[in-house]
């Protein structure tokens, strides 16, 4: 049996892990919908309805699984983590319950009419709907990340002790709920949900645009794909510089606020000044590999970065090191690696982007190329890069649930069995594992199926039909 | 609006907030008992249905609502959260195997349909048809069945009233769905839902009478609420709302109907919140007063849902306002 609190961790961890994929397709799509649809409506063309209606079977799709995974979420709060809720209700149950009234609600009822009501409302309330569900989306972001961000930065609060329980009161909602933290985690949420769309459509469309300009294959369509990858680029070279840029910055922020986490990311244990940036680094014994109190690190590392990226430009700054505070630590190599991994990743999305950028300036998106490849292998890559940003921040903040206010261990349900966890989490594996796996499925069937059939004349052929087109059914 | 200073010290206009949150918590479940019960109902109903076109139309009935239907479940949660978090963390972790059980039920019953659509191969379907029936059937049973133990205080999970109100509360989502759906179709299948309607309401009414015996008899502790005049009075609505429901459907005025239907589920709930007021977690020794949350929270929750609740409600005219009359050849989910 699997001790409750352990079991807890784990299970939040996964239905966290799972869930976080859907309302990044759903945000990330948003924008995107709400352009198909005005320009669909304004000029007609059958390019912009097909790419509405498209991206739409692929939004419902997410929206659903997305839907019947964060309902899960919201109850794990109650039974697995009973003592947080009593304790912080106070502050995390009304962004939570705002939550649903503000933000699921436009959102789900509006995605009624968007999904299946074109022929039913007029133009108006059609372009109304698109937008009310993108607002949706994006204002469930707002509460989500208020209610978590309050989470890493605890403000505007007194404790009390009642009944032998600590219990958290609000006394200051602007200062709790206009949290520093907040600003910058929803600038980094939602732009890398725009750009992890962005690597999905430009990858998705060079993989058809390779098939039939490179490979020669027939493919249906291909100005569709065309547009689609054109469309993918353009949102990246605006998402990925501003990312990593923003990044940089938000990082500093961390630095002020939770230098216990910082330490963690840059695995800096004694306090030091011209602190290196390692880009790779590995325990001098294999002993130590897993052991994140591991000092002996041979590694590559930029002299002074470390210090430079904390203090906003002085290598000399000092950081403060991890064995300077007190209790439990992070896991430290998962929160080093996964740092490492989305910076290197974010670096790659924006050599993609002007790569590509470069490529079509040049005449020459569609020709066999490199990039072609490189964009089909980035496809899944900007969901990869979400799910390790939010693992550097959720692992980092450990071992506290509420940062400095109360410890993950302590807000776990106290009557909690091994047996009960054990018994979920092994349900919620089966479950969820096979409710990522249909949902591939599924979307892999849309993309198969391709654009729908829309009246007029059509989306444009491409502009040449290329030389070495064999006629091969598939 | 008063002074924002006395936020933190004086409920807003020196309301009762308490019990207003007591009474909206309620309504909350109840709406989302409501609305996600026709769609629970036509999940049921999909079982006794075997014909292809039939199956199409009960789906493509419920397309464009349930969503917004089963967010009510999830703002039920977060309003426990905020006004009652003493009870939404003991009523849960207490419930733990059976929240996940509707949890579960819930995966599946929102997927189903979904996934029926996305492919048209006979082994696929049948599969995804039986998914999208356990789920709708185990939801409402597991739904009532915490219901039950959360009223009577029981600290395990299965018991007899559990068992019997779960079957109740299936019983009524028949109900709900059949007068939902005839509003939605036409022609034969609007006929045959009749009989489902009138079986489904007799056995919600042999079944609550069962449970109300039951708490007269073997739980003292709520013997005296069952007699105070709104319970009561509610329970004799119920009779009235099934007498206006058989004669409404019989008549063909499927608004009455679905509106009785409407009722039905309000009366049950409202039975349920009668009894349990003062108490709101009788196991956990909680009642309204000593789990409300402090004055501050409350008035700035109080604040967003009276601007917040009607809100929703206008969403809602709009998209049942899209969506009303019968489904149209042609149109699927």
């Amino acid at each position: 049996m699997i001790d409750p609190v352990l079991g807890s961790r784990l299970q939040f961890a996964l239905t966290t892990i799972v869930h976080i994929i859907f309302p990044v397709m759903s945000m990330g799509l948003a924008p995107f919908l709400v352009y198909f649809t005005w320009k669909d409506i304004r000029t007609g063309k059958p390019i912009y309805e097909q790419l509405r209606r498209f991206w739409t079977r692929i939004f419902a799709v997410s929206f659903v699984v997305g839907t019947v995974t964060g309902i899960v979420l919201e109850f794990e709060f109650g039974t697995n983590f009973a003592a947080f809720s009593t304790t912080a209700g106070e502050l995390f149950g009304g962004p939570l319950a705002l939550e649903g009234m503000m933000a699921f609600m436009l959102e789900a009822t509006f995605l009624g009419i968007f999904v299946f009501g074109r022929d039913r409302v007029g133009d108006v309330l059609y372009m109304i709907s698109a937008v009310a569900v993108g607002l949706g989306t994006w204002l469930s972001a707002v509460w989500i990340l208020i209610a978590n961000s309050w989470m890493q930065t605890p403000r505007g609060y007194e404790l009390a002790t009642e009944n032998g329980q600590t219990i958290v009161h609000l006394v200051d909602p602007i200062a709790a709920y206009a949290n520093p933290r907040f600003p910058w985690m929803f600038v980094h949420m939602q732009n890398a949900a725009v750009e992890s769309v962005a690597l999905f459509m430009a990858g998705l469309g060079a993989y058809f645009v390779f098939r039939h300009h490179v490979w020669g294959y027939s493919v249906e369509n291909v100005g569709f794909w065309e547009t689609t990858l054109k469309i993918g680029l353009v949102a990246l070279l605006i998402s990925a510089p501003l990312q990593v840029l923003h990044g940089d910055l938000y990082a500093r922020h961390v630095f002020e606020t939770q230098p216990q986490k910082f330490a963690a990311m840059e695995a800096v244990w004694e306090t030091e000044s011209y602190v290196p940036e390692y880009i790779v680094a590995f325990p001098t014994s294999l002993q130590d590999l897993l052991d994140p109190r591991a000092k002996d690190i041979f590694g590559i590392g930029i002299p002074g970065g470390a210090s430079w990226l904390a203090s906003g430009g002085d290598p000399q700054a000092t950081i403060q090191g991890l064995n300077e505070f007190d209790g439990p630590q992070p896991p430290v190599a998962i929160v080093f690696w996964a740092f490492r991994i989305m910076v290197a990743l974010g670096f790659w999305f924006v050599l993609l982007a002007v790569w590509g950028g470069y490529r079509w300036w040049r005449g020459e998106l569609l020709e066999d190329d490199l990039l072609h490849k490189a964009l089909m292998a980035s496809t899944p890559l900007g969901i990869l890069a979400v799910e390790l940003g939010w693992i550097v921040t959720e692992v980092g903040r450990q071992p506290w649930v509420i940062q400095d206010v109360l410890r993950t261990s302590d807000g776990v349900s106290p009557g909690l069995t091994g047996a009960e966890t054990t018994v979920t989490l092994a349900g919620f594996a089966v479950v969820y594992l096979g409710l990522l796996a249909l949902y591939t499925y599924v979307v892999v069937r849309i993309i198969r199926a391709g654009p729908p059939e829309v009246d007029g004349p059509g989306v444009a052929d491409p502009v040449e039909t290329p030389a070495s087109e064999v006629q091969v059914d598939d | 609006m008063t002074d924002p200073a006395s936020l933190a010290s004086e409920p807003l206009f020196g309301l009762p907030l308490a019990e207003l949150w007591f009474g909206l918590l309620f309504f909350i479940f109840a709406t989302f008992l409501f609305l996600d019960g026709f769609d629970f109902g036509v999940g049921a109903l999909f079982a006794t249905r075997e014909d292809d076109d039939e199956r199409e139309q009960l789906l493509a009935a419920i397309g464009p609502f349930w969503d917004g239907n089963e967010v009510w479940l999830v703002v039920f949660g977060g309003a426990m959260f905020a006004a009652f978090p003493a009870v939404y963390a003991n009523l849960f972790s207490r419930h733990y195997l059976l929240m996940f059980a509707i949890l579960g039920a819930l995966i599946f019953r929102g997927l189903a349909p979904e996934m029926y659509e996305q492919r048209h191969d006979a082994a696929w379907q049948r599969w995804w048809g039986r998914a999208f029936i356990v789920g709708s059937l185990t939801a409402p049973f597991f739904l009532g069945m915490f219901t039950a133990n959360w009223l009577l205080g029981a600290t395990t999970i299965v018991t007899l009233p559990g068992l019997v109100v779960g079957l109740a509360v299936v019983a009524l989502t028949v109900v709900d769905g059949v007068a939902f759906l005839r509003l939605k179709t036409r022609g034969d299948l609007r006929e045959d839902l009749r009989t489902d309607g009138y079986r489904a309401l007799a056995a919600y009414l042999v079944l609550i009478v069962v449970t109300l015996g039951y708490v007269y008899a073997a739980a003292p502790a709520l013997r005296s609420s069952l007699f105070s005049a709104p319970v009561a009075a509610l329970v004799l609505a119920t009779l009235v709302l099934a007498g206006v429901y058989a004669a409404a459907t019989l008549a063909d005025r499927y608004y009455v109907a679905f509106g009785a239907a409407a009722g039905l589920v309000f009366a049950l709930v409202g039975i349920v919140a009668g009894l349990m007021y003062p108490a709101i977690d009788r196991a956990g020794g909680l009642t309204v007063e000593t789990a409300i949350v402090s004055t501050l929270p409350l008035n700035l929750m109080s604040i967003g849902a009276a601007v917040l609740l009607p809100l929703i409600f206008v969403y809602f005219a709009v998209l049942y306002s899209a969506f009303s009359g019968p489904i149209e050849a042609g149109e699927s989910y």
